[in-house]
């Protein structure tokens, strides 16, 4: 890695190697284990990060959500969607 | 949105202000287990956290006593396994037992110096499951490593850091810093990004096991810890989305202690070579606790029940300041092995917070630093 990710609508997340999402059942959550972390998604981050899988990009994501979510305006869910993933990105568990 | 709890996983990470889950009968569920699979190691670095007392080849557990112990902390929930030692490449049964942590779902993390790493050895694992490699450096310079290692190895594991990028396993370097090779912290940052890193853990010397006993030799001066928190926060914002920083401060120099495991018996294992399950893997320190063995007990119950996991667990061992103070659940009054180890009282509130009764055994250390350096007190069996 050598520069920046910055994540846009075009851009398609996915989870570095060494980031490995998977259902816990002992905590009833998604978490992803990274070196020496885990992260504990609430619902919300949980549903978002299995569409996290490198085959979508942002902008598809957020209209599967979108269509699930449909009481959210859109522009709310891509904010924060973005700004959940771009976080991630930062901390290097999201790659694109 | 993004409410996760961060749960630190091993004990050179400073601590996130975790409290742990439990699960429906109110019992913690612990996040990782930290196999040290043997004591033994070329190297001779005199800041090891390992205790003085070194098990002996003979007293360690065999390969199915291992994976009995990993099968059973998935049914605990445990979500990590850290393969650890010592030097865990020695151990020939590694592979097997890193297939049989991640085919039970397992996140698997080798710990290691990487001198006895070859891209075969590399690859096997790889196809056993390892999910990461942690490389750890004494300095940027190989003199000077090698000369802290007490063993010629820099050379060998800049090329192991090379192999496991190679490999495409993904890569943290661990630099362990103090006095005598901070002023190379700059390059070592740098190291880290030419190594293709995704993660660099600057760990200032945690003083027990062998760091204790030279801890003048490598206790920074204020102004040396202030210089490299600098550096790292520069670099932080620097390289931010190329190479994440974890960064360890001496707590000798803190005004509150560190969350030492996320406190005693919440969501960390550690097992020695010889099957013994400890709270922190620095806690055979505290001599007067009894610790259970993995070969003759359960593990479950062992973190359960055991007398060594409830000794210091939660909040009613407590003694003022810590016992009424509102700090009490972020970091469990400090750590308990400093405790005892610093002023013989291992109920005391970590001397590391300013609050401390016995604060004051902090200055002679810190105005003994920067002064004359000692000559070290390497790492091997016979020399403690
Ligand atoms: C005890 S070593 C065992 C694994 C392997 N031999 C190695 O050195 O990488 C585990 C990790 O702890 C780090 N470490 C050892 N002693 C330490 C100390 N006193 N303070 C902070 N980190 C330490 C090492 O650099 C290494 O990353
Ligand atoms: S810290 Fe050094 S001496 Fe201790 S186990 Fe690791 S390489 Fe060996
Ligand atoms: S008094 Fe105890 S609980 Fe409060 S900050 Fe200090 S160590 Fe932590």
């Amino acid at each position: 890695m050598s520069k920046r990710l910055l994540l846009d609508r075009d851009s398609v997340p996915r989870l570095p190697r060494h980031a490995k999402l998977r259902f816990d059942r002992a905590r009833d959550c998604w978490i992803i284990n990274a070196p020496e972390r885990v992260f504990e998604l609430d619902a919300i981050a949980g549903e978002v990060i299995q569409l996290v899988d490198g085959t979508r990009t942002l902008a598809v994501l957020v209209d599967e959500l979108a269509t699930k979510y449909d009481q959210a305006p859109r522009a709310d869910i891509e904010r924060d969607v973005t700004a959940m993933l771009q976080n991630l990105a930062d901390k290097g568990f999201v790659i694109a | 949105m993004i409410d996760q709890a961060e749960a630190p996983a091993n004990a050179q990470t400073e601590c996130a202000a975790a409290t742990g889950t439990s699960d429906s009968r109110n019992r913690l569920i612990p996040y990782a287990v930290l196999c040290e699979l043997t004591h033994r190691c070329p190297l001779q670095c005199p800041y090891c956290s390992n205790p003085v007392e070194l098990e002996r080849a003979s007293r360690e557990i065999d390969t199915d006593a291992w994976k009995s112990v990993l099968s059973q902390a998935v049914d605990m929930g445990i979500l990590q396994a850290h393969f650890s030692g010592g030097e865990p490449t020695v151990r020939k049964d590694l592979e097997e037992m890193v297939e049989h942590a991640s085919k039970a779902g397992l996140y698997t993390n080798l710990i290691t110096s990487g001198v006895l790493l070859t891209p075969a050895r590399l690859d096997r694992l790889r196809e056993a499951g390892l999910d990461h490699v942690q490389v750890s450096f004494q300095d940027t310079e190989s003199e000077n490593a090698d000369r802290i290692a007490g063993f010629r190895g820099h050379a060998k594991k800049q090329e192991a850091a090379r192999m496991v990028r190679a490999a495409d396993l993904p890569l943290t370097v661990n630099a362990v810093m103090h006095r005598q090779n901070l002023h190379h912290l700059e390059d070592m940052i740098a190291m880290a990004v030419e190594l293709d890193a995704e993660r660099l853990e600057v760990a200032q010397v945690q003083y027990y096991g062998w760091a204790l006993k030279n801890r003048q030799a490598f206790l920074p001066t204020r102004d040396q810890l202030d210089e490299a928190t600098r550096i790292v926060e520069e670099a932080r914002v620097r390289l931010k989305g190329i190479l994440a920083i974890d960064y360890v401060v001496p707590d000798y120099y803190a005004r509150r202690p560190k969350s030492c495991m996320g406190g005693w018996g919440r969501q960390f294992l550690n097992i020695t070579p010889a099957g013994k399950v400890l709270p922190c893997h620095a806690a055979e320190s505290l001599d007067f606790l009894e610790f259970e063995n993995v070969t003759e007990r359960p593990l479950a119950w062992i973190w359960e029940h055991s007398s060594a996991f409830n000794r210091f667990r939660g909040t009613d061992w407590m003694p003022e300041p810590c016992r009424s103070c509102d700090r009490r659940e972020i970091d469990w009054g400090g750590c308990r092995c400093q405790a005892f180890a610093l002023t013989g009282d291992p109920d005391t509130t970590d001397p590391a917070c300013e609050f401390a009764p016995q604060r004051h055994v902090l200055e002679m250390p810190i105005g003994e630093a920067g002064g004359e350096i000692p000559e070290f007190v390497y790492r091997r069996i016979g020399n403690g």
